[in-house]
């Protein structure tokens, strides 16, 4: 974890917003709210009984102080997870309190029939036009129509650096609240009031409108169900106890009452799973916006965990964004000094990064320094699409003939060369085949005509990339690389990074027909993209994330936003959907296997004065394993440890479990000795600590 | 504690468990992959023995073998037949003073008892309220009871099969033609097992006459009635089909039924052999026997586990008796072992045929066959059901394990998601349910209490066994508890029918919603479930379902009677 995420985790639990969450958990008491949380709910009902049943011996006059500690606790249950609820959501609240004050202080210059008049941000509407200058917050989302500026978009990224918005099609996307840090764009705004993005984050952020996702709602069904099965359980008990206390001949009243049952009841319905369980979601949400993604629903956030097949484009996530030369071949009988100081003649007025690149590989590798040949009236013929070649013409000094230099792929400059009734000599073009093949770019140089040689431009893989990968194939996720590369140049790319497959000379339908593809055959697909013509594949992906420097058209197709526009934030991405999923997974094994110990708590307590006839205990009392000291004690101390429990794993459920890229056997194996043996153990420790302490303090 | 005098246990008794464990593993894969095929509508040897007559049946009943029903058109056709056959058999006992092939000339049966003896029958339960012999004429028992050994047997078969479509099926609608698939089930599988098991018994001289009693004169020259009958025929079905219902009240136990340690052996064998073939069976038709093994593992383990339970206490010394083991309850022609191998052999499965008396067993080794019972006949269990519900819990259990992983849960790759759970859970809980509500309601009350033979915790685990045997359609007694009373032959039937139909009603909408989906591909993080781990997993999870819903009501019958025996006090 980075030093920012540090810090931010470190927030989660500041005093304001635990004094927040403190209030809300009393709020979330009510049983409206309270009801969509059923094993909660359960847990509230009960402790209702318990108290009217208290009330009603105080108002007798014969209170018992066990059954009043009792209730005091089932109570603190309900309140222990509405608190972990609340804490969850704190957090994103604070963020979502500053982000708002932003918004509706923000006035907006409306450009109506050329003229500009000063409204409130909050008042634009679709399609109205305002203009923006440097020190201007732009007032809502939209689309730059006019002008370039430099924006701050640190409110929404975190990100200091300035990003370049301009018109056209790229870059054009603005953000409500973002700051304009020099020159003047006009805006078109392209959301409703109310409906734009930060408003959107806000509402995500805050966790105001958050449903539950399919997985959770399955999850409820199986804790409700258990609840169900332990409610009947425990509601028979009492006849069998009757029947039992007949047949040993004494009353078993004391030993099924209210509170006692209602002990038992919370002590075995899932409570930790069931009082985590939002917490859990939310704060899986929250884990992506620390990443600085945000979904727009956490149904994404859960596919995230499945998504098996991952759309990566080449550029900008397997490779640096551009190609570097890395090599002069020269042609035979030609020096390759001679072909480095063309072909660096030729780039100098190149200000593309291939272009510097290949001033800089002159540089470095034969000490060529640029030379000041605008000072000797040399002219740049510009990369044009007809020709697809650039070059520069030097007029003849000093003795030196007039040089005519071009560099261009191999096609453009085999049929500038035959034009001017050259020849293209049979070997350069088996080095143009060869460098292909080894996925790299080949751009051929050549002078007055005489082919010199070519550059070789190299797609240089980031490093760390194929490590990534062989994580990844190990989750069981195949990643597919996309790119406009012939297939001879993609394979050796694919090669060098460990992808597990590629799609050359991809067009825009081509990703979108390769997810449909693979969603046909049952994967989930993930894919990470910018442009306008990703829009309908992200739109397609199970889960797709849009890049906030993409465009607007991209943003809104995608199920997630990166903010940072990085694009192996993918990956990251995925592991935060699983980690979502094992967390709840793992405490639902933890929350089953605690009750072994609660029944050895509970039952000898309940049952021990059966079949004594006449010796102080019965045979059941060989049941109390853990020599608690007295069945008071032993059941106050099984709702007790059921209720710290919860606060205690509170961090482990905002957090969220460990998760390692290994195989599905080893995650799990790991996950059940900590959750599922240590759900068995833990108790039967924490039960008798707590009644020795009890016991020590003598309260019941 | 328990104080082990383990010395009586020798080799003779591991030699007996061994053969009859070796022989259930050689006789899995060979009836398995039979099964496959002829369940499959393949052609088998069998083909041109019974195909004609498979076709002539189509014809007759104007069936389309090939026509597909959807889950709930599938479940109808299951419901509507039982309930036609429920009436039917209704209608034969209260009427059969009127009918043919009534040497004793018995008199009509009871309503309550009819419909008890119905639903138990129908439902493959078996659970017998009444005597056999003293009870039901020959033309009930071979027209009516036989008749539903196999169908019910069929039926459960059939469920399995629509459930098995439903998981490899993809984005389809149809599970199969019920109809075919109890055809086939009856014709090519229980019907030429039952055939040569009869011949052999009654090689072995198990009864098989239309004659009416035997009588008698003894040495003593006193004059005694003995009842014979057509039993050989309906022991084969009640063994092969798990059904369990004795042609004689002694069951197994009873000479006439269970003449030799051969056919103690063959009838053992019997009980689980078609259970057990039919994981092998899904396993062939999932695409990997190794899925198939993994769950037939799971179901082993556990069974090994109850046997050695059992033994255990068995073979015990106990305070209050003299020797250990206790011959109480037991045939000394097949002694303790054979006994607690059939006791734990037919209450995993839902069979419910004893040949001891499981009511003079010793307090643990009574709750085992409870306890076997309740984990809701998975392990093994009855015909086809069995292995459906076990499906149910391997479904619970790839959902908990599927999320360990981080990945929403799947099986098989497909999707478990809110609705799987919903219909799993109910499948597998429901009759639990049935069974703690049933055994309160007679716990305190006088027409529940009425009927028991002992007081104490013993009491309880009367009621608790009876109640249990006929939600698990196990049809297995504690005896001890006359349960030949309105209030038991009407909540025993309820019981029963919600043991029966709400798992069946579960598994087929299961298979609805699984048959629709699209199939995942594996890949490295799929969660493996044809792993030893996924096993360990699968018997923890089974036990600990079992344990947290019936342990408070085990505590006050099996347990504290065991802890009262050790001080000395017996019920």
């Amino acid at each position: 974890m980075d030093k920012k995420s540090d810090y931010r985790l470190a927030s989660t639990f500041d005093r304001k917003i635990v004094v927040q969450a403190l209030v809300d958990s009393v709020k979330k008491l009510n049983p409206k709210t309270l009801v969509r949380n059923p094993v909660m709910f359960v847990v509230e009902v009960v402790a209702l009984i318990s108290t009217y049943i208290v009330i009603r011996e105080i108002a007798i006059g014969r209170e018992s102080l066990f059954n009043i500690q009792i209730t005091l606790w089932l109570w603190i249950t309900v309140l222990f997870a509405n608190f972990a609820e609340a804490i969850a959501e704190g957090r994103g609240k604070a963020q979502a309190e500053a982000l708002r004050k932003a918004r509706s202080e923000t006035t907006a210059r409306r450009i109506e029939d050329g003229k500009e008049t000063k409204v409130n941000a909050l008042d634009l509407k679709k399609g109205d036009i305002v203009v923006c200058e440097a020190g201007d917050v732009i007032p809502v989302d939209g689309v730059v129509i006019e002008g370039i500026a430099s924006v701050d978009e640190s409110a929404i990224t975190g990100e200091s650096a300035p990003v370049i918005r301009e018109s056209g099609e790229e870059r054009s996307a603005v953000t409500g609240g973002t700051r304009v840090l020099s020159d003047r764009i006009v805006v078109r705004v392209t959301a409703e009031p109310g409906g734009t993005f930060m408003d959107k984050i806000i509402g995500l952020v805050e966790g105001a409108k958050r449903q539950k996702t399919p997985n959770e709602i399955a999850l409820t069904i199986l804790l409700s169900a258990l609840t169900i099965v332990f409610l009947l359980a425990v509601s028979t008990f009492p006849a069998f106890m009757m029947y039992s206390g007949k047949a040993s001949g004494i009353s078993v009243r004391p030993y099924i009452t209210l509170p006692i049952l209602a002990s038992l009841l919370v002590c075995l319905i899932p409570t930790t799973i069931g009082g985590l369980l939002s917490a859990i979601g939310i704060s899986g949400m929250d884990r992506l916006i620390r990443k600085n993604v945000i979904a727009t629903s956490g149904r994404a956030a859960e596919a995230a965990g499945d998504v098996d097949v991952l759309l990566l484009d080449k550029t900008g996530t397997i490779t640096l964004g551009n190609r570097m030369a890395s090599d002069f071949v020269p042609a035979p009988g030609i020096p390759v000094e001679r072909l480095a100081d063309a072909a660096q003649l030729s780039s100098v007025a190149d200000e593309t990064p291939e272009g510097r690149s290949i001033v800089v590989l002159a540089k470095e590798k034969y000490g060529m320094r640029a030379k000041k040949v605008r000072d000797v009236g040399a002219t740049f013929i510009p990369f044009s699409a007809q020709t697809k070649m650039s070059g520069v013409e030097i007029p003849a000094t000093d003795g030196l003939g007039p040089r005519s230099i071009r560099k261009g792929s191999g096609e453009a400059i085999k049929k500038y060369v035959t034009e001017l009734g050259k020849n293209f000599p049979q070997s350069v073009q088996k080095n143009l085949e060869e460098i292909a093949r080894a996925g790299s770019t080949p751009l051929v140089v050549v002078e007055n005509g005489d082919v010199l040689g070519i550059v070789q431009l190299k797609d240089i893989v980031k490093g760390g990339i194929k490590e990534r990968f062989a994580q990844l194939r190990k989750m069981g996720i195949k990643t597919v690389m996309i790119t406009g590369d012939n297939a001879l140049t993609a394979a050796a790319i694919a090669a060098e990074a460990g992808v597990d497959d590629f799609i050359a000379e991809a067009k825009p339908e081509d990703k979108l027909g390769r997810i449909r593809a693979e969603q046909a055959s049952g994967h989930l697909v993930g894919m990470i993209g910018d442009g306008t013509n990703d829009a309908p594949a992200l739109a397609q992906a199970d889960v797709g994330i849009a890049m906030n420097s993409g465009t607007q058209a991209a943003r809104e197709a995608g199920n997630m936003v990166d903010l940072d526009s990085n694009p192996t934030k993918l990956i990251e991405v995925v592991e935060t959907g699983k980690k979502l999923l094992m967390t709840r997974g793992a405490l639902t094994t933890f929350s089953i296997a605690n009750d072994v110990s609660k029944y050895f708590a509970i039952i000898p307590a309940m049952t021990a004065a059966l079949y004594a006839f006449g010796k102080p205990v019965g045979p059941l009392a060989a049941l109390n394993i853990m020599h608690l000291g007295s069945p008071q004690s032993a059941i106050l101390s099984a709702v007790i440890f059921n209720a710290i429990i919860i606060i205690l794993l509170v961090p482990l459920a905002l957090k969220g479990v460990k998760y390692r890229p290994v195989g599905a056997s080893a995650v799990l194996r790991r996950n059940l000795l900590i959750y599922g043996l240590g759900g068995l153990v833990a108790p039967f420790i924490g039960i008798k600590l707590i009644d020795m302490l009890i016991n020590a303090l003598k309260i019941v | 504690m328990l104080i082990a005098t383990f010395g009586i246990f020798g080799m003779r008794d591991v030699l007996q468990i061994g053969v009859f464990l070796i022989a259930l593993i050689v006789l899995t894969p060979l009836l398995g992959s039979f099964m496959a095929k002829a369940l499959n509508g393949e052609r088998n040897f069998l083909t041109p023995i019974f195909g004609g007559l498979e076709r002539s049946f189509y014809r007759i009943c104007r069936i389309d073998p090939e026509q597909e029903m959807d889950w709930k058109e599938y479940l109808l056709a299951v419901i509507a037949f039982s309930l036609v056959g429920l009436v039917v058999l209704w209608l034969l006992q209260v009427t059969q003073a009127y009918l043919p092939l009534n040497p004793q000339h018995l008199p009509n049966v009871s309503w309550d008892l009819a419909f008890n003896t119905a639903v138990s029958f129908m439902t493959n339960t078996n659970w017998q309220s009444y005597a056999g012999e003293t009870t039901l004429s020959y033309f009930v028992q071979m027209a009516g009871l036989t008749v539903h050994n196999f169908v019910s047997a069929a039926a459960g078969m059939a469920v399995l099969l629509a459930l098995v479509r439903g998981i490899t099926r993809k984005s389809k609608e149809g599970l199969g033609n019920f109809w075919a698939d109890l055809v086939r089930m009856t014709l090519y599988v229980l019907l030429p097992l039952s055939v040569i098991l009869t011949l052999v018994l009654v090689g072995q001289g198990t009864v098989q006459t239309l004659s009416g009693y035997a009588h008698a004169t003894t040495l003593e020259g006193q004059k005694q009635v003995i009842a014979v009958g057509p039993a050989a025929s309906q022991i084969a079905i009640k063994q092969l089909g798990t059904n369990g219902g004795g042609f004689f009240n002694a069951n197994s136990a009873h000479p006439f039924e269970n003449p030799t340690p051969l056919t103690n052996f063959l009838e053992l064998l019997s009980i689980i052999l078609i259970a057990s073939a039919s994981v092998y069976m899904y396993g062939k038709m999932v695409g990997s026997t190794r899925e198939g093994w993994v769950i037939w593992g799971v179901m082993l383990s556990v069974f090994c586990i109850m046997l050695t339970f059992s033994l255990y206490s068995e073979y015990s010394f106990h305070p209050p008796y003299v020797t250990a083991p206790s011959m109480e309850g037991k045939e000394t022609r097949f002694g303790n072992t054979n006994s607690i191998l059939w006791e734990v052999t037919t209450t995993v499965t839902s069979n419910g045929s004893v040949n001891s008396m499981h009511d003079s067993l010793t307090p643990l080794s009574g709750m085992v066959g409870i306890v076997d019972m309740m984990f809701g006949e998975v392990i093994f269990g009855g015909i086809g059901s069995g292995l459906a519900s076990m499906l149910l819990f391997v479904l619970l259990t790839v959902f908990i394990a599927g999320l360990m992983v981080g990945r929403t849960p799947e099986y098989l790759g497909k999707k478990i998601e809110a609705y799987e759970v919903k219909m799993s859970v109910i499948g597998v809980l429901a009759p639990g349910a049935a069974i703690l509500i049933f055994t309160a309601i007679a716990s305190i009350t006088k027409v529940g209490l009425s009927s028991l033979g002992n007081n104490g915790p013993h009491g309880l685990s009367e009621i608790l066994y009876a109640f249990t045997s006929g939600a698990a359609n196990n049809g297995s007694a504690f005896a001890g508890l006359n349960a030949n009373t309105v209030f038991y032959n009407v909540t025993l039937g309820i019981d029963m029918l919600i043991g029966r139909f709400v798992p069946i009603a579960a598994y087929l909408s299961v298979a609805g919603s699984l048959a629709k989906k699209k199939a995942v591909p594996p890949s490295a993080g799929t969660f493996p479930t044809d792993s030893t781990l996924f096993g360990v997993l699968l018997v923890g999870v089974i036990i600990i379902v079992a344990a947290l819903t019936f342990f408070p009501v085990l505590a006050l019958g099996p347990i504290v009677e065991h802890f009262l025996m050790l001080a000395g006090k017996t019920f």
